[in-house]
């Protein structure tokens, strides 16, 4: 009886991520037989249109992209900075307990509150405007906290031996962080970058808020430029009445997670790769 | 062999040496300070805004209203109808990601074999991946033609559908975080309770899940956390209906969708129907800071009880 | 030093007489100093009044049963303890007269003069020419790039490794064996010409014939360096060093000449030691 028990809740439990799983198939499965048909080479080469068979995503997609540059560039220094003072620095000091609750409360904001921050902060106050500035620096902050968390995880990958060993040599604190500390802990820092503009590439909410338009039909041309990306043109389609759209919000999904899965793949390339030179 | 003195030369380089150092470690301190001046900064951001809204809108009035109509002519700021909203939807989601994730995380702990989990763990991980407005796709095109199917009475946009799917996407987070508190368990207890008698179910559900009770406790709030904040799914398949009802089969709108219905609009900057974002987002702030502080602090504590 | 006359154990009294190495004496020039110096981890004090006089070329062995302090104390001498949290020195440390843990030094210059070669050893995951040039870099000890590479030849020459590697100077440091990576880091710490060389267990993770390369490479390089080793192998001391300190729970219980400490030392606890009857 007792034997039965155990194995009827062992069932109910599995069927529990069995459910999960499922319905992700599901998802992937809708989206797929939704917009597989509509994805052609016009479809990425197409800027968006009010006839729903000739509009594309190109705008959107460079738009996407330019973000998401721009979005590394200012995460990916400013974290590391960061992460090194916290680790390396002042691990201790009451100041940075007070850092880190503070960043794994904001690692927990939702996202849409940093859209307002963004429109406050950036398109109003200092003025940059619904531009791919403004954008970029609103999916940073959201994107700091994981490349904090995820440096600072690389840094105590790093043998304190490395570090006794630098000094030893009369290097200075930095000297030995930037020479031999950093680079050591370079793939992981790097892995946790993308994580984070994985996650910033899809994100909808904040860029609404802070005024990139849904409807915009060119591509940006620098950083002052007008933007829209992805996850805003299939929420445009989504919530236009006509089917032909949801098509579109469908292969426009497709494009997205292809994006995603080419960002994740590079990450892990580019794990294997520092490990495999590490290794020899 | 002539002796070298150890005393910083008077030399520029040693001397700048030392100064670029120092110069270096204020540099790193203020970008990690950064994240307490953006905690500032969207404190500051939706204070000023929701002053200048409370002058015009007494605050009672705002918390205690029934209706929500700012982008009407007869306006009225009553918030209750979106925080139902937020509420209707949230508890829909938690009721799937609160056993679904429990289970999962239960199966993964204490059951699984570990080539099983080094499978499902990064399927999991893409689940919680997946963008939101992915997921808002998924609930109006997918879940609700299906859920109709069932009840004939449910609508186009509703509480429902957005609520599963919504549960759908925070059970990895409720799932993961209850793993690890289940995993800091000491392996002892269990032993004890086997060598009791006790089957595998007795020894998860009476002695693993109440010593990991407080991190476990935590992963649910985070996850509420996430639910009231969450914005996509809501705004593509919950409607733009402030409704004061606990009805999941009716259009509502949700707090986060009012903000994103506003920012798509062509209210002006600066006018009170534009103020009320910044007071709702206030409001959704105060609530998940206050979420997430005491799951953090739930976490320290089993971290403290097992370190 | 009170030297009593003891039954001096059979097993070491061949190996403190071995040939070539010199009565060690005590007039050669005082090259550290170290005064009634305590050292603590947070509270708990963890060297208590150290007061030693360590002479220029000559190689001095501290042994001890772990944890008794040794190789704290060996990181007291370049101020390497500076870098763990929570510590604190008491006492005075002074090389060549001058007080190590004065307020106007630069940690900087001091640990250039007072190189270091660790347990285990730690290269760093770059080439082998790397690994030597890096101390000469950030040091600016180089003005060209045909100077660096002399430099690197000459110190890895000094560390008998050079003819191992020379064909293969930009291949990964991690490719090496361990004893070879020790002798690299030895190199390393020669690259920036200190006048002291720390060795903290050089050879405790190598084996019989790899130790042995290790300890005539100290014994070459005594003729340029003073040369402070911490040993836990007690052959080793007896084999390598000219003066041994024995420690126990953090205090110095004796210093002397290598051959009066293995064959008639002045403490019982340090003969019960070297005899192994305890530790």
């Amino acid at each position: 009886m007792r034997k039965h028990a155990d194995l009827i809740f062992q069932l109910v439990s599995l069927s529990a991520l069995v459910i999960a799983l499922a319905a992700l198939a599901a998802l992937v499965f809708d989206i797929v037989s939704d917009g597989a048909g509509r994805l052609s080479f016009q479809f990425l080469t197409n800027i968006a249109s009010r006839k729903p068979e000739e509009a594309g995503v190109y705008h959107a997609l460079m738009g996407s992209i330019w973000v998401i540059a721009l979005t590394g560039a200012l995460a990916l220094p400013i974290g590391v900075a960061a992460a090194i003072f916290l680790e390396e620095y002042g691990s201790r000091s009451r100041m940075a307990r007070f850092i880190e609750l503070n960043i794994s409360n904001l690692a927990a904001v939702p996202s849409i509150i940093y859209g307002l921050l963004g429109l406050g902060l950036f398109v109003r106050l200092m003025g940059m405007g619904q531009s791919v500035l403004a954008g970029a620096a609103t999916l940073a902050l959201l994107a700091l906290p994981v490349v904090i968390l995820s440096t600072r995880e690389a840094l105590r990958t790093v043998p304190n031996s490395i570090r006794e060993g630098s000094y030893a040599l009369g290097a200075t604190k930095w000297q030995t962080i930037w020479n031999q500390v950093l680079p050591m802990a370079l793939p992981g820092v790097l892995t946790g970058l993308i994580l984070a503009l994985s996650r910033a590439v899809g994100e909808t909410a904040p860029l609404i808020t802070i005024g990139a338009l849904t409807y915009i039909p060119f591509a940006p041309d620098g950083i002052w430029s007008k933007f829209t990306v992805l996850p805003i043109q299939v929420f445009n389609w989504v919530s236009r009445p006509q089917p032909e759209f949801k098509a579109n919000a469908a292969a426009g999904i497709l494009v997205l997670m292809v994006l995603l899965l080419s960002m994740n793949a590079i990450a892990i390339v580019v794990r294997d790769r520092q490990q495999r030179r590490g290794r020899i | 062999m002539t002796t070298r003195t150890l005393a910083p030369r008077r030399a520029r380089g040693a001397l700048s040496l030392l100064k670029g150092e120092w110069i270096i470690e204020r540099a790193l301190f203020l970008c990690a300070a950064l994240s307490v001046l953006t905690t500032a900064g969207i404190i500051a951001v939706l204070a000023i805004e929701t002053y200048e809204f409370l002058r015009e809108v007494p605050v009672l009035d705002f918390l205690t209203g029934t209706e929500w109509t700012p982008l009407f002519s007869n306006q009225k700021f009553g918030v209750l109808p979106l925080v139902a909203g937020t509420m209707l939807v949230s508890s829909i989601a938690m009721v799937v990601a609160l056993p679904m994730g429990l289970l999962s995380a239960i199966y993964l702990s204490e059951y699984s074999p570990s080539g099983f989990r080094r499978v499902v763990k990064p399927v999991l991980e893409i689940l919680a991946g997946v963008p939101t407005v992915v997921y808002g796709y998924f609930a109006l095109m997918f879940v609700t033609p299906l859920l109709q199917q069932v009840f004939p009475t449910l609508s186009g946009f509703n509480a429902l559908s957005p609520g599963l799917v919504m549960g759908l996407m925070i059970l990895p987070l409720v799932s993961s975080l209850s793993e690890d508190a289940m995993r800091a368990v000491p392996q002892g207890l269990r032993e004890g309770s086997y060598a009791l008698g006790a089957t595998r179910m007795q020894t998860a559900l009476r002695v693993v899940v109440p010593a990991a009770f407080s991190g476990i406790t935590a992963a649910f709030i985070l996850g509420v956390s996430r639910a009231i904040g969450e914005t996509m799914i809501v705004a593509i398949a919950a409607g733009q209906q402030p409704r004061l009802t606990g009805n999941p089969f009716v259009p509502i709108e949700t707090m986060t969708a009012y903000i994103v219905q506003v920012s798509l609009g062509d209210t002006p900057q600066g006018t009170l129907e534009y103020r009320t974002i910044f007071a709702v987002g206030m409001l959704l702030f105060v609530m998940t800071f206050s979420l997430n502080l005491i799951s953090t602090w739930l976490r320290e504590r089993y971290r403290e009880e097992y370190a | 030093m009170i030297v009593t006359s003891r039954p001096v154990p059979a097993s070491l009294a061949g190996i403190a007489s071995r040939p070539g190495q010199g009565p060690a004496a005590f007039d050669t020039p005082v090259k550290i100093d170290v005064n009634a110096l305590n050292f603590y981890y947070g509270p708990k004090r963890a060297l208590d009044g150290i007061s030693i006089q360590i002479r220029a070329n000559l190689v001095t062995a501290f042994i001890g049963p772990s944890g008794c302090g040794k190789s704290t104390f060996l990181r007291t001498l370049n101020r390497m303890n500076d870098i763990i949290p929570m510590t604190r020195v008491e006492g005075t440390v002074r090389i060549d007269g001058e007080s190590i843990y004065d307020a106007g030094v630069d940690v900087v210059h001091l640990r250039r003069k007072v190189g270091m070669v660790f347990q285990k050893s730690n290269p760093f995951p770059k080439s082998i020419f790397e690994n030597v040039a890096y101390g000469l870099r950030i040091n600016g000890l180089v003005k060209s790039k045909s100077e660096m590479i002399d430099r690197v030849e000459e110190s890895l020459r000094q560390a008998a490794i050079w003819d191992e590697v020379k064909d293969r100077l930009h291949d990964s440091a991690l490719a090496l064996s361990g004893g070879q990576q020790q002798r690299l880091c030895i190199a390393r710490a020669l690259a920036i010409r200190p006048e002291i060389l720390l060795m903290d267990e050089p050879a405790s993770a190598l084996d019989p014939i790899a130790t042995q390369r290790i300890e005539e490479l100290i014994y070459e390089l005594k003729k340029q360096y003073t040369i402070v080793i911490v040993t836990h192998n007690m052959q080793q001391a007896a084999r390598v060093s000219d003066f041994t300190a024995f420690f126990w729970l953090g205090r110095l219980i004796e210093f002397d000449r290598t051959d009066r400490i293995f064959t008639a030392p002045a403490e019982k606890l340090t003969e019960d030691y070297v005899t192994g009857r305890c530790g």
